[in-house]
């Protein structure tokens, strides 16, 4: 890789999820040159870990193989993973842009066989399940992972284990020796696809996540229904691994709400109605999903989706923000609120409580270039000079077809920039 | 181009080598594959033998290169040869990956391999390197049908990026729906006050731009061409015809409100009732100071009515709803009390839908006094001097009523979208057949035509659902079924404003792309860069029609003598006209009945008393190759018994490959595709489902084989699927192996 060969007329994409993707894909298809950063190990971002998307309930993957594919067939995309951004100076058209690259210890050499996580003993909360499952200390982020190379875990360096991983590779393409190191970009537009993260639930704390193991987030859930997953796709509660067939889906958690996120987060109650498919996929009539709601807004053409569940005779609406979230003597969470149609109290218990917990930026608490606009929330509105752009979920909570609208909108955003930069230099 | 010299490549890393006879694998390739060079390598993909391979095309003049190594999605920037033919030989992921370990199945594995070997080297000789479709175009402007807020923001963006652009407006000036707005809802933070809504400003830059040309008081009569050789002609309401050729086309025509004369339990007709459109004009007519009704009396009470005819579960009205008219009817609430904070605004709503940052604009509103109630409108009278709305309070649970000077209607958006192209097939079957209704009708449809193609599939998008010219993926939003042609803004789903900028902006970037490939001869999306393109022996051709009327993408057309000419341009390299083609006519230089059937062909057919049945899979490459890849990624064991051959959509089979492979001894015929119906995943619109129909037509071919049709089976693969996969593969097998072999074996 040889990031010298960046130039003014480079756009820079932050974020390897599909927003960013997406973005970088279509400026190169459009022949021009940019350059993909991604802080963790692969691309794919947030979706490459949902097990459906709304409202086809067709798979994440899918797109993402398509994806690859261009990102394999075009040479005008350069992809960096393990690179942080961690300046950027000058200014729109002759930005220099300070990279933090993390070592991977795995170098282009790796064929995927497996054989370094076959050998390697030490076992870490994997984090591309949430933490919900355990995996080696060397592994591959997932099967969708590009680059299609295993990762060492850090804190395995140093230790017996590394050394058994190396000894293990055929290809010498294990590399104890990799340092951390800066490189620095030069590039003419910044698109910041920085996406999005999940309130931090325990925040919310009347609803006891962190404290009750059958309340979970909308997040985990996913991945619990994920035939990939760490439960093989049944959806079995954390307390004692027994199926959950009762399921609460409690919506803006954390959204909506003065004390924790202002925004609505759009996406939740879609989110909820999907999940609602993976509870009567796997019990059929004796599942039960209720979902508790201030208003169900799943908007546009979307709301077919909406009154298919209505007629589902599994699922169940109580238009009610919970107060509270107890624990009964075996493990049950019970919900406590009053139902504000009518007015009446209730204390319900149920099997699991999945938390529809509200999409804030990513970026929140790191600081990003002064010329980037933010609205109250943190998401990104634009630049004074018009020089960097949001795109995807950094801009707002979106969807999945939502970011990638906005994502293919900031590519042409870049390409002006490169476009006019390069024209006021043929001027000169 | 220089004379072809194959070579083939055998890897014996990743496991390959302890578990495959890798010189058997050279020797099949250089006596069977017949390859020029063979070479075995331990480490194929490091730097040292992709230089073996870059030295041979160089010194050795080496033009095609089979890879026998692992998956063609692996290792993709090693494996890069851009001036040689390539085909990749399954061995890692297909072969040791998926066989059971153990010596006991050593022969069933290197059979696997060998043959693969074999598919490798046969498709090898019948590939040729795309060189790009000879006929590129110049034209990479960009037409703008609409001259509203979606296309003033997507002519102006494009321009800004360098590009020449073309606007046709209906109307005699710019700004269509925004110009009826006051204001329009906030955009940015704070979110709080409706902001300006910029249209003059826009319009006025639009019209100064020295990359815009806008036609005012014109529509499109005929769009003939592919995308770079569009050609347009713009009429004007004078009678006069000016006409454009255009790079690619974004379609902006907006919406229409839903008509309140079709709501008259809401008081639709009445005097004191209006829509959003109605209370917009009384404001400006206010411009910042009360508003007053068409009789002139002040209106000191109004009631916002949302979701009227919308999200509509009786079949009468809209099933969906709009997006944006909460926003709007709070917006507009904000009018009364910023003239009046003393006037009673009540929304009624059952949902209200102000998604994202929406949400301080709606504090913002509670803020000044604006009440929102839950509640169920059953009737609006006229009462009085005004209304009275009969509604349930869904708080309370009881019924009860509001009465107001004024009921503003949120009635929901209707995309001007054109012809409903599943309408027009039957009108135009109806016409040709001599009706003259069905004559009548046609021409009734072409002049609601907002494109007025000259497309075999008919005069404008596709439509999906509820009438919007949407893309179906949740993925691809601009993947668009007419190559070069974007829809933006409110016809393409409902929308607010801000979303349809945004969206207007994005399909500006897809028009641009679109232009760019065409002027390169590549494809466009998903298949963006590929070079081949169908080339046709129309010596053969029986003028069937069958390629022009599959086609997915209405890349089609048909000479005087009905012929079929391909619009290159238009074409999305699926490959269905191939499939389609029943004297095999059309193929890709990469990629063709050849290609296939001689991999097909390649395969050693065991004979019936080996107990080795032969099972051929055709897997989609998007969906289903990546699927059995991942069985091998996830060592899932399937039987050694399948060949898999991947194909560019189900839509590209042909029959004669699954006769010729149960003719040649096969036992039987996997077809694996994607999902189809309703939520169809394929991104070629509708390959299952053709290659459904298609094989539904050989029972009668496969019964005067003597062959049992189950010996042909589709199955529905997810990219997911990857043990559901290898227990459709097991199960099948068993199923054949308890069927018996094929009585065609040792007559191929």
């Amino acid at each position: 890789m040889s990031p010298s060969i960046a130039t003014n007329q480079t756009i820079l994409v932050v974020g390897g999820g599909i927003s960013g993707m997406t973005a970088a894909l279509e400026a190169a298809e459009c022949g021009k040159q940019a350059i993909l950063v991604e802080r963790n190990a692969t691309l794919g971002g947030r979706t490459a870990l949902m097990s459906r998307y709304f409202p086809k309930m067709c798979h994440p993957t899918c797109g993402l193989e398509i994806n690859l594919r261009r990102l394999k067939g075009n040479r005008n995309v350069r992809v960096m993973t393990l690179a942080e951004v961690s300046n950027v100076a000058g200014q729109r058209g002759d930005y220099t842009v300070t990279l933090k690259l993390t070592p991977r210890y795995v170098n282009t050499n790796c064929t995927a066989c497996g054989a370094c996580a076959a050998a390697v003993e030490a076992e870490i909360p994997n984090p591309y399940e949430y933490g919900l499952s355990k995996t080696r200390a060397a592994y591959l982020p997932h099967s969708m992972a590009y680059p299609m190379h295993y990762v060492l875990d850090p804190s395995i360096i140093g230790t017996a284990d590394a050394e058994k991983a190396r000894a293990a590779c055929k290809y010498d393409a294990i590399d104890l020796d990799m340092q951390a190191e800066t490189v620095e970009l030069k590039v003419g537009a910044i698109v910041w696809a920085t996406g999005w993260k999940p309130y931090d639930a325990a925040k919310i704390q009347p609803y006891g996540y962190g404290r009750f193991a059958n309340v979970i987030t909308s997040l985990e859930f996913e991945r619990l229904a994920d035939p990939h997953g760490p439960t093989g796709g049944k959806l079995l509660r954390p307390s004692d691994g027994n199926e959950a067939k009762d399921i609460a889906f409690i919506q803006c958690a954390g959204s909506r709400d003065e004390n924790h996120l202002r925004h609505c987060s759009r996406v939740c109650c879609m989110a909820s109605l999907k999940q609602t498919h993976y509870v009567r996929e796997a019990h059929g009539d004796s599942g039960k999903s209720t979902i508790y709601y201030i208003d169900i807004r799943v908007i546009d053409r979307l709301e077919d989706f909406y009154q298919k569940a209505q007629q589902d005779a599994t699922v169940s609406f109580v238009k009610s923000k919970v107060a509270k979230i107890a624990e009964d003597k075996d493990g049950n969470p019970v919900l406590h609120g009053v139902d504000t149609e009518g007015y009446h109290r209730y204390a319900t218990t149920h099997d699991l409580v999945v938390l529809a917990v509200g999409m804030e930026p990513e970026t929140n608490g790191i600081k990003l270039p002064d010329d980037l606009l933010l609205d109250s929330s943190g998401f990104i509105e634009g630049s004074l000079s018009e020089g960097m752009c949001g795109a995807g979920a950094a801009t707002s909570p979106l969807d999945v077809n939502r970011s990638v609208q906005s994502a293919t909108a900031a590519a042409l955003r870049a390409i002006q920039v490169v476009h006019k930069t390069s024209a006021a230099e043929g001027v000169k | 181009m220089s004379e072809m010299k194959t070579a083939a490549y055998i890897c014996s890393g990743c496991g390959l080598g302890d578990k495959l006879d890798i010189a058997q694998l050279g020797k099949i390739a250089q006596k069977e594959g017949k390859m020029a060079l063979v070479r075995e390598h331990a480490f194929l993909c490091n730097s040292e033998g992709v230089q073996m391979i870059r030295d041979d095309i160089e010194k050795e003049a080496v033009t095609h290169v089979c890879i026998a190594a692992c998956s063609r999605r692996a290792k993709t920037d090693a494996f890069h040869f851009p001036t040689a033919a390539m085909t990749r030989a399954n061995l890692r992921e297909g072969v040791i990956w998926v066989v059971a370990e153990g010596s006991e199945h050593d022969e069933v594995r290197q059979e696997m391999a060998d043959d693969y070997v074999r598919m490798g080297c046969a498709e090898l000789k019948k590939m040729k390197l795309p060189q790009g479709n000879p006929n590129t175009t110049l034209q990479k402007n960009i037409l703008v049908v609409g001259g509203g807020m979606s296309g003033l923001t997507a002519a102006f963006e494009a321009a800004e990026a360098g590009y020449e652009v073309v606007v046709v407006e209906k109307q005699a000036q710019l700004g269509g729906w925004a110009n009826k707005l006051w204001k329009r809802v906030p955009f940015k933070a704070p979110y709080a006050e409706p902001q300006d809504t910029g249209v003059a400003e826009l319009a006025a830059k639009v019209s100064a731009h020295p990359r815009i040309k806008v036609h005012l008081n014109s529509t499109v009569a005929e769009t003939t061409g592919a995308p770079g050789r569009f050609k347009v002609k713009v009429a004007q309401e004078s009678g006069a015809v000016a006409e454009e050729t255009i790079g690619a086309i974004i379609q902006a025509t907006g919406f229409a409100a839903y008509d309140i004369a079709r709501l008259p339990e809401l008081g639709g007709g009445q005097a004191n009732v209006v829509d959003q459109a109605g209370l917009e004009a009384l404001a400006q007519a206010a411009n910042g100071g009360m508003l007053k009704r068409a009789d002139g009396k002040e209106i000191k009470s109004v009631v916002f009515l949302q979701c009227a005819g919308q999200r509509d579960e009786t079949g009468q009205h809209l099933p969906y709803c709009s997006g944006h008219c909460c926003a709007t009817s709070i917006k507009q609430a904000m009018y009364f009390k910023d003239a009046n904070p003393d006037t009673d605004t009540v929304v009624l709503y059952t949902d209200l839908r102000v998604p994202g940052m929406g949400e301080d604009f709606y504090r913002s509103a509670q803020e000044k006094g604006v009440i929102f109630t839950k509640g169920k409108t059953n009737r609006v009278e006229a009462a009085g001097d005004g209304c009275k709305v009969n509604f349930r309070d869904l708080i309370l649970d009881e019924d009860a009523s509001l009465d107001a000077d004024l009921v503003v209607l949120a009635t929901g958006q209707v995309p001007n979208a054109g012809v409903n192209l599943d309408a027009w097939d039957k009108v135009v079957a109806e016409a040709d057949g001599g009706s003259e209704e069905g004559k009548q009708k046609k021409s009734a449809m072409q002049k609601i035509s907002i494109l007025n193609l000259s497309y075999r599939q008919g005069p404008d998008m596709p439509q999906f659902k509820h009438g919007f010219a949407d893309s179906h993926f949740i993925c691809f939003p601009y993947e668009t079924r007419r190559t070069g042609i974007y829809a933006a803004g409110p016809v393409r789903r409902p929308m607010d404003m801000l979303q349809a900028t945004e969206d207007a902006t994005g399909a500006a970037l897809k028009a641009i792309q679109a232009a760019e490939n065409a002027s390169l001869g590549r494809a466009a999306h998903p298949r963006s860069g590929d070079l081949s393109y169908p080339i046709v022996r129309l010596e053969g051709c029986t003028q069937c029609k069958r390629c022009t009327v599959e086609c997915p993408f209405g890349a089609i057309d048909e000479d005087e003598k009905r012929f079929p000419v391909f619009n290159e341009q238009r074409c999305r390299r699926c490959g269905t006209c191939m499939g389609a083609c029943p004297v095999r006519v059309i193929s890709f230089e990469n990629y063709s009945v050849d290609t296939v059937g001689n991999q097909i062909k390649a395969v050693e057919i065991p004979d019936e008393f080996s107990e080795k049945p032969r099972i051929l899979i055709l897997a989609c490459e998007n969906d289903a190759y990546p699927a059995l890849d991942m069985a091998g990624l996830s060592r899932t064991v399937y039987s050694a018994f399948v060949r898999v051959i991947p194909v560019r959509c189900l839509g590209s089979v042909n029959t004669i490959w699954i006769t010729d492979a149960l003719n040649s001894g096969y036992d039987g015929v996997m077809m694996m595709g994607c999902k189809k119906g309703g939520d169809y995943q394929c991104h070629f619109v509708k390959g299952s489902e053709l290659a459904g129909y298609r094989m539904s037509k050989i029972g009668d071919t496969l019964t005067g084989m003597g062959l049992e049709p189950e010996r042909v089976s589709s199955f529905e693969v997810a990219i997911t699927d990857n043990e559901r996969v290898a227990k459709f593969i097991n199960d099948y097998v068993a199923q054949l192996v308890e069927m018996g072999p094929s009585p065609m074996k040792g007559f191929g």
